[in-house]
């Protein structure tokens, strides 16, 4: 790394802010996915917006790549820099900024963390509703770029559902208004396309949400089930009822044994071959409504008891063990690869027979739990990643368990973005004109490629699409700012 | 000239795919995204200029171009899958063939777009023209999947996928899901359905404007789960009042729950509208839009919709009018309007950090003012880079940014 650039980057956010020795870096060689590393040259930590600012902007100067992270939650190496590379980190950028309980929006700086926001705008009876797992550590900036989901995400959306506009910086440094407060754009949806670019587009400064009232009644369902295949059939019967739960997870035996040796144990049975974690909300005579469809549903496809919570502190458990089942999973093996496929909600037992089979052919530990509403899969595997033959193990099957849900008609990710780690699998899914596209649309936004490089698109699967000559930087057609309009 | 034109478009989609439309300007009709892929690969090594229809029903066929395209040819409904609740079709196929093929499995598209039934799903999605469902089921983008694509110089991008929740690869569906047709020509969809609600229940309410966004607010701070709460002007509901309807779906006991919070909740007097009136209402309402030649939908949250009707009315009238009274808010106007008031009422809309978007019109309107007008920071420098991307000779006849914005 060049030191002028340091001495660059330590003017406009003070040295403190600027690390580069490589106990500091230590830090952000990982995020959730262990089996990823990578040392990045630097790390700037900027303190507000215009610092941000002036860090892209040097970073445009030199010409230099970098990669913006979050907390680092990330499961799919997104969040990871190369030698090369400035890490620019955003959780000093940590501000609500506004909080509009009338028009249900809130506008927010990259590093909130997630249910920071929602702890926030409780006293208005709103809540923001993506809550991915990592919730109480991950970025609503992270959430974006990821496009990340949650259990409640199956009535209520993703991400993408739930942000309305966006200012961003692109990699050279300039300024970018996107969508607006009511969601409705000046122009095409550019959050729609920003949103879920995994920080390949450039930084989300400025993230508007729209906030949801908290339902004034939810009913939480704990069903077990004496099999896996039965868990399933449940779920894809509750499906074509026509009634969206605002919740609906599943876990396996693995994984209920695991919460219920931890600190989190939820009093899910351990016997059960798989329970399902199911959740209607709404006006009270709705949730009654639809309680009364969903349990016999349950129980007619084979649940061996079904258990509603009575109480807010009951509910909380039901839910503390699904949240913190990941962490649970430490105790299995020091390492755990969280993996994520989605699948048609039909292909659902099938699908999960196969990774059955897959596991004890190179057996592995996998443990489920997952969004099952949406066919959202999470077959986790622990491991320890010292075990190099073991880590081969993990590398094979993870491919072959992707290759059975693409198969099946499903997508390589659900949730947690291709990062580096799933590069290898998008050709699965794309063919080379869609890449290509990928690619093309890309470089409008970062004709350098700086900004995260070499993750999402794998350059080599892509059909080549010519840059347009604006692109190349000498667009012909420029419009008017939304200012001159309003005051022409 | 034009005969060799004919002659080598006939080479593409056959003799049959290819008529003349009632000024002579030929029109090709491909049946397949391949056809479509070649069609443009053609056009755009000729420099030939095209004009996107669909059925015809929505935009006026009038965009300047060489050759006019429909996606008309591309009629099937190519899979529908009760247990996934996904449906793969053609852009060309008509809203209300859909609506009853999905009924025929008890499901359903929860979206009620404007204009006529024979409107084409490609239509809705390019324009992403919501109705009144966007309140409970939200706009256009919420439905759909995944698509594809025929760019301007012939390339297919297939966007997305078949399953509910998918994040791989940038999300390039969301650049055509209202991008009016300037990134290419949607031809294939993947949707997501949903179950035919056991009980759908509409409840209608007659009072003065100012009282009805007030008891759309007082409703929205009750927190009723209401599918629409959609505001209709007295010409478009053909009423000497305005009206507030309201549409409850879900269970019955549900459903007649929420409609006793409704009726208690206000001091109107709600008239509840037997199945048939009420599909009947929701329809016509729906059509009433296309009763002026221009149609525009502005972004307004509940909160700043008293101010915006009071626009709406002081810049052009306040005719043929639908507004969201609930969370989800928007207003569509729809009349006769010149230019310049058109363009007032985006300046003074843009002013209040409100987006016009000018959803049909005759194209000398199109051309001048834009579906879009000029952008916000930043977005227009975007815009033009990715239009040169997916249209890279310029040759798709859209109008997204008016001549009159330009700098």
């Amino acid at each position: 790394m060049k030191e002028s650039l340091l001495t660059g980057l330590a003017a406009i956010v003070g040295p403190r802010w600027v690390r580069h020795r490589r106990a500091e870096l230590a830090t952000y060689t990982m995020d959730g996915l262990p089996t990823h590393e990578s040392w990045p040259g630097v790390v700037v930590i900027p303190g507000s917006r215009h610092e941000l600012i002036d860090v892209m902007k040097a970073l445009h100067a030199s010409k230099t790549p970098f990669v913006a992270r979050g907390a680092g939650t990330g499961l799919s190496g997104g969040a990871l820099a190369e030698g090369n590379a400035v890490l620019v980190a955003l959780t000093r950028l940590n501000h609500i900024l506004s909080v509009d309980p009338a028009s249900r929006r809130a506008v927010v700086e990259p590093g909130v963390v997630n249910a920071r926001l929602s702890e926030a705008v409780l006293p208005y009876g709103l809540q923001y509703v993506p809550d991915p797992s990592s919730q109480t550590a991950c970025t609503i900036g992270g959430n974006v770029a990821e496009n990340a989901g949650g259990p409640h995400c199956l009535k209520a959306g993703v991400t993408t559902n739930h942000v309305t506009d966006l200012e961003i910086i692109l990699p050279d440094g300039s300024l970018a208004r996107l969508g607006s407060t009511h969601g409705d754009a000046w122009g095409p949806d550019l959050v729609g396309l920003f949103v879920g670019s995994e920080g390949m587009f450039g930084i989300a400064c400025s993230i508007t949400v729209r906030l949801e009232p908290i339902p004034p009644a939810v009913r939480t369902m704990l069903a077990d089930f004496p099999g896996i295949r039965a868990a399933s059939e449940a779920v894809s019967a509750i499906i074509a009822s026509g009634i969206v739960p605002a919740a609906l997870e599943m876990m396996d035996q693995s994984c209920v044994q695991a919460v219920e040796a931890s600190i989190y144990a939820a009093g899910y049975p351990t016997d059960a071959a798989a329970v399902l974690l199911v959740e209607l909300d709404g006006q009270p005579e709705g949730v009654a409504a639809e309680h009364a469809v969903v349990e016999p549903l349950l129980r007619a496809h084979g649940a061996r008891h079904v258990l509603t919570a009575e109480s807010a502190a009951d509910r909380a458990r039901l839910w503390q063990g699904r949240k913190k089942a990941f962490g649970a999973m430490g105790r299995i093996a020091p390492d755990l690869v969280v993996q994520d496929a989605v699948v048609p909600r039909s292909a659902l037992p099938d699908v999960l027979d196969r990774i059955s089979e897959i596991r004890d052919r190179y057996a592995l530990h996998i443990s489920n739990v997952f969004h099952a509403g949406d066919g959202n899969l999470h077959p986790n595997i622990s491991f320890d990643r010292r075990n190099l033959e073991l880590a081969s193990r993990v590398r094979e099957a993870s491919r072959e368990i992707m290759t059975v849900c693409v198969a099946a008609g499903g997508s390589i990710t659900g949730e947690h973005g291709v990062g580096n780690d799933k590069l290898d699998y998008m050709p699965l899914i794309f063919d080379a004109e869609t890449l290509g596209a990928m690619q093309a649309t890309r470089r409008v936004f970062d004709p350098g490629e700086r900004a995260n490089p070499g993750k999402v698109v794998p350059i080599h699967a892509c059909r080549e699409w010519c840059a347009s000559p604006a692109a190349r930087g000498n667009g012909r057609q420029q419009h008017g700012s939304l200012a001159e309009v309003a005051h022409d | 000239m034009i005969d060799g034109m004919l002659a080598r478009l006939r080479e593409i989609v056959g003799a049959s795919g290819v008529e003349r439309d009632p000024s002579g300007l030929p029109r090709v009709v491909p049946d397949s995204t391949e056809a479509m892929a070649r069609l443009f690969a053609l056009a755009h090594g000729r420099n030939w200029r095209a004009r996107i229809e669909g059925q015809g029903t929505w935009l006026s066929s009038d965009a300047p171009a060489d050759f006019a395209v429909s996606t008309r040819g591309l009629d099937r409904v190519v899979s529908v899958s009760p247990a996934d609740l996904v449906a793969t079709v053609d852009a060309g196929v008509a809203m209300g063939t859909l609506r009853r093929r999905l009924a025929d499995d008890s499901m359903w598209l929860a979206i009620d777009p404007p204009g006529r039934p024979e409107r084409s799903i490609g239509s809705i999605v390019a324009a992403g023209t919501a109705g009144p469902l966007r309140q409970g089921f939200g706009p256009v983008r919420d439905h759909v999947l995944g698509l594809s694509v025929v760019t301007g110089d012939g390339r297919v991008v297939r966007a997305g996928g078949r399953v509910v929740k998918n994040v791989a690869g940038y999300d390039l569906g969301k650049l055509q899901i209202g991008g009016f047709g300037g990134f290419g020509v949607i031809t294939e969809l993947n949707l997501r359905l949903r179950a035919l609600p056991r009980a759908d229940q509409t409840l209608i309410a007659r009072a003065s404007r100012d009282h009805l966004t007030s008891v759309g607010r007082d409703l929205t701070e009750a927190r009723l789960a209401l599918q629409a709460l959609e505001l209709f002007s007295p010409a478009i509901a053909a009423e000497p009042d305005w009206i507030l309807a309201a549409r409850i779906m879900g269970t019955e006991d549900g459903v007649a729950a929420e409609a006793r919070r409704l009726t208690s909740a206000s001091s109107l007097l709600w008239q509840q509208l037997p199945v048939e009136r009420a599909s009947s209402f929701w329809h016509l309402s729906a059509r009433a839009v296309l009763g002026g030649a221009v149609t525009l939908r502005l972004g307004v949250l509940q909160p700043g919709l008293d101010d915006s009707l009071d626009m709406l009315a002081a810049t052009l009238d306040e005719g043929l009018i639908t507004a969201g009274a609930g969370s989800a808010g928007g207003i569509r106007w729809s009349g006769e309007a010149r230019i310049d008031a058109l363009r007032a009422l985006r300046r003074t809309a843009a002013s209040r950090e409100i987006p016009m978007t000018l959803e049909r019109a005759p194209w000398a309107i199109r051309q001048q003012l834009g579906h879009f007008g000029a952008y916000r920071e930043g977005v227009g420098a975007l815009v033009s880079r990715l239009r040169e991307t997916f249209d890279p000779g310029l040759l798709l006849s859209v109008a997204l940014e008016g001549d009159g914005d330009a700098r």
